[in-house]
């Protein structure tokens, strides 16, 4: 990977989805790139650290803390002048919503685009959200590429139409493009170059601003871009095909779509823009295959019936006309898409296979595991024989690799909800009576979410027990560095105002496993807040930086 | 390379699947052809069962992942792994498999996961640990297992070759010689097994 290929523009280049973005934003002028570990977004601000680091390109990449803290650098970023991208997993909107919200209100001054990942199918996440939803929520506008090429071009898109409207723009991705590869015919990079700071009272959201504002962003500026969009070409993409169905579809199930009609397409509109929807084309084109006497359209989309919802209002009007999709049952409704699912609803036969029949009992589920020799695996067995010695009725938990302790044949933490979720939950159920409960959370978690959890805990001296696991590293994501670690930490945890006789180090290895019953089990049976730190590198994280 | 091509790498989070893929990815790249290549990252991959897809083809490539039915190789770096995608295998497709197994679960029935295999028609079973080990390149199965595919990827093995020696040449001529062999001996245990 040289300078020439990403900074000179005209090679291509072979990139996963998350690349392409990540170079757009670069060859877009950004200068902050902000961000959280989350797959599948982390390897977006890998990508320009990478790159940042090879061609020296003085781009600030720094991970945030929290998808909440990345978002509002981004926001201060450009408020100051600046382009800035902000990239997280679904989830990590939700940690974001406050500073998303306020955003399309106050407006931006250098563009701010905000790349949200999703994930249908859950591959690594505990719920598919569909981020289009909280874009139209907010009332930014929303681009859904089709493929790697899309995502590097609606990426540098994206900060010309944020600054054009004084919108911060959104990116939706799922994972099958944000980890796929494919080629990408980058463009000339522009040079950085920043608007003066913003008027002062452009960021004030007092309520008589805000009023003023609002009804502006949805009585003028969402009506414009609608204009807008039922114009642009990047917006939609139709072919003038015949068939006995239409179809609409949006992002990468444009390419599921086009997949099934090899040589014979049907009536097919793919759209780009999802909010806001391009509303009078998408009747056109029903006008249009009225005119031809088809009078079904299947809608065709990765998440939640976002689209279908949208062109079922759109089309309302419409009588005699049938609208299909994911809620009358033609495409599954959960899980991620697949292209044999949309030939069926194409009414196409299924390809034909080799007719392997493999016995089910031949196949087993390998579910992943902690590696062998995982620190995590040490501090568990210590938690497990210490509930052998007290009873402890519950053990909270939290989101990383440590998750994977809930499974067999360790069995050793029993909740996992959402990033801080640990200790949050630890406090209400103290507060419902139970004693002896203990959270496990992870270092990254902790400075994530977990920190004004414990501040509540130590305030009230709630009788519980954290045990914050210290492997210097945000190990699932792929090793990204951490703010706390050793020393850092136990400062940390005592000016979150535990009393420091009642926060414990142990060595989370086998050889210590015996002193680590002692310590544990005194913390857990100690009336009060206590935390015990399970500190031990990560073996992989390790060899990484060599 | 006529029509297109796409292929199944499957094993366990470890084996090196992701690199088999990125030495044909480059090789299809240097050729001029369309590719699309979906892989999976984190908690898939923590032990787990991991696979990629690889979509070859002149003409521009439409869905990343192979849809059912339009796999035209599999190629399995673990014979499980191998077997679990086999209802996504074309008519005339190939599985090029390794026979060993890696045990990391508890009810693992070897003999029935081989024995199947076995008994396909269009199947390519061969010890890459008695290959990696032969070429001197113990960590070198996956490689074994690639040159295993050879004949069935629609590349000219120098291409291959070409793009192995960027890939590993800064780890040194050891290593790359090393991959090199493992490369061909997989390519004549392949040749041994159809025989």
């Amino acid at each position: 990977m040289g300078g020439q290929l990403f900074m000179g523009g005209e090679d291509s280049a072979l990139l996963l989805g998350d690349e392409a973005v990540a170079l757009a934003a670069l060859h877009a002028g950004a200068s902050i790139s902000a961000s959280y570990p989350g797959t599948p977004a982390t390897e977006i601000n890998e990508f320009v650290r990478l790159l940042n680091d090879a061609e020296g390109l003085g781009v600030h990449c720094k991970w945030s803390p929290n998808e909440k803290v990345a978002y509002e650098k981004a926001l201060g970023a450009s408020i100051a002048g600046a382009r800035a991208m902000v990239s997280m997993k679904l989830v990590g909107l939700n940690v974001a919503m406050d500073v998303l919200m306020n955003s399309a209100i106050t407006g931006v001054n250098g563009g701010l685009l905000v790349v949200v990942a999703d994930d249908p199918g859950m591959h690594s996440s505990q719920n598919e959200q569909d981020s289009r939803e909280l874009a139209r929520f907010a009332n930014i506008p929303c681009f859904e590429p089709r493929d790697q090429q899309g995502a590097y071009d609606y990426t540098r898109m994206g900060f010309d139409l944020s600054e054009e409207y004084n919108l911060p723009v959104m990116l939706r991705i799922t994972t099958r493009l944000a980890h796929s590869r494919s080629e990408v015919v980058p463009h000339t990079p522009l040079e950085r170059t920043n608007f003066p700071v913003a008027e002062r009272g452009r960021a004030m959201l007092l309520p008589h601003v805000s009023r003023q504002r609002h009804k502006d962003l949805v009585e003028r500026v969402m009506p414009d871009l609608t204009a807008l969009v039922n114009h642009a070409p990047y917006a939609v993409s139709e072919n003038d095909a015949l068939g006995p169905l239409g179809v609409i579809s949006a992002g990468i199930a444009a390419n599921y779509v086009e997949e099934n009609f090899n040589q014979s397409p049907y009536p097919h509109m793919a759209l780009t823009v999802v909010n806001p929807l391009p509303d009078q084309r998408i009747k056109d084109f029903a006008l249009r295959l009225i005119g031809n006497k088809v009078y079904n359209l299947l809608v065709v989309e990765e998440g939640y019936p976002y689209i279908e919802d949208g062109v079922r209002n759109i089309l309302r009007d419409f009588s005699g006309f049938n609208i299909y999709g994911k809620l009358t049952g033609h495409l599954p409704r959960t899980g991620e898409l697949k292209p044999e699912f949309v030939r069926e609803a194409l009414g196409l036969d299924p390809l034909p296979n080799a007719g392997i029949e493999v016995p089910a009992e031949l196949l087993k589920g390998r579910p992943p595991r902690l590696c062998t020799g995982c620190p995590h695996e040490s501090t568990y067995k210590v938690l497990n024989a210490v509930k052998k010695q007290v009873d402890i009725p519950i053990v909270t938990s939290d989101i990383g690799c440590y998750t994977l302790g809930y499974l067999p044949p360790l069995n050793a933490i029993d909740t996992c909800v959402e990033m801080g979720a640990s200790i949050g939950m630890a406090l209400g159920a103290a507060e419902a009576g139970l004693e002896h409960v203990v959270a496990v959370i992870g270092d990254s978690t902790y400075t994530h979410s977990g920190m004004p959890c414990l501040l509540e805990a130590a305030d009230g001296n709630l009788p519980i027990t954290v045990i914050i696991l210290d492997n210097n590293t945000v190990a699932m994501t792929g090793f990204q560095p951490t703010y706390l670690h050793g020393d850092d930490l136990v400062r940390n945890v005592i000016g979150m105002g535990v009393s420091p006789e009642h926060v414990k180090t142990m060595k989370a290895r086998p050889s210590s496993h015996e002193d680590n019953v002692k310590i544990l089990r005194d913390e857990v049976e100690y009336k009060g807040t206590s935390v015990v730190i399970a500190e031990g590198p990560c073996i992989h994280a390790a060899r990484k930086s060599l | 390379m006529d029509g297109k091509k796409d292929i199944i790498i499957a094993g366990v989070g470890g084996q090196g699947i992701l690199t088999m893929a990125k030495i044909i990815v480059g090789a299809a790249f240097a050729e001029e052809l369309k590719l699309k290549q979906p892989e999976v990252h984190g908690m898939s991959q923590r032990g787990g069962a991991v696979y990629t897809h690889v979509r070859l083809s002149p003409d521009y490539v439409n869905s990343d992942i192979i849809p059912a039915g339009a796999a035209d190789l599999i190629i399995g770096v673990e014979p499980m792994e191998a077997l679990r995608y086999a209802d996504a295998l074309a008519p005339d497709g190939m599985i090029v498999s390794s026979s060993v197994p890696v045990e990391n679960i508890s009810d693992y029935d070897v003999g029935g996961v081989l024995g199947f295999l076995d008994s396909l028609d269009n199947v390519v079973l061969i010890d890459s640990n008695q290959v990696a080990i032969a070429a001197k390149n113990k960590q070198g199965q996956n490689i074994a297992v690639l040159g295993v595919s050879l004949p069935y990827l629609g590349i000219e093995r120098e291409v291959i070759e070409g793009v192995m020696e960027d890939i590993f040449g800064d780890k040194g001529p050891d290593v790359v010689a090393a991959n090199l062999r493992a490369l061909q001996m997989g390519e004549e245990a392949g040749a041994v097994y159809r025989r």
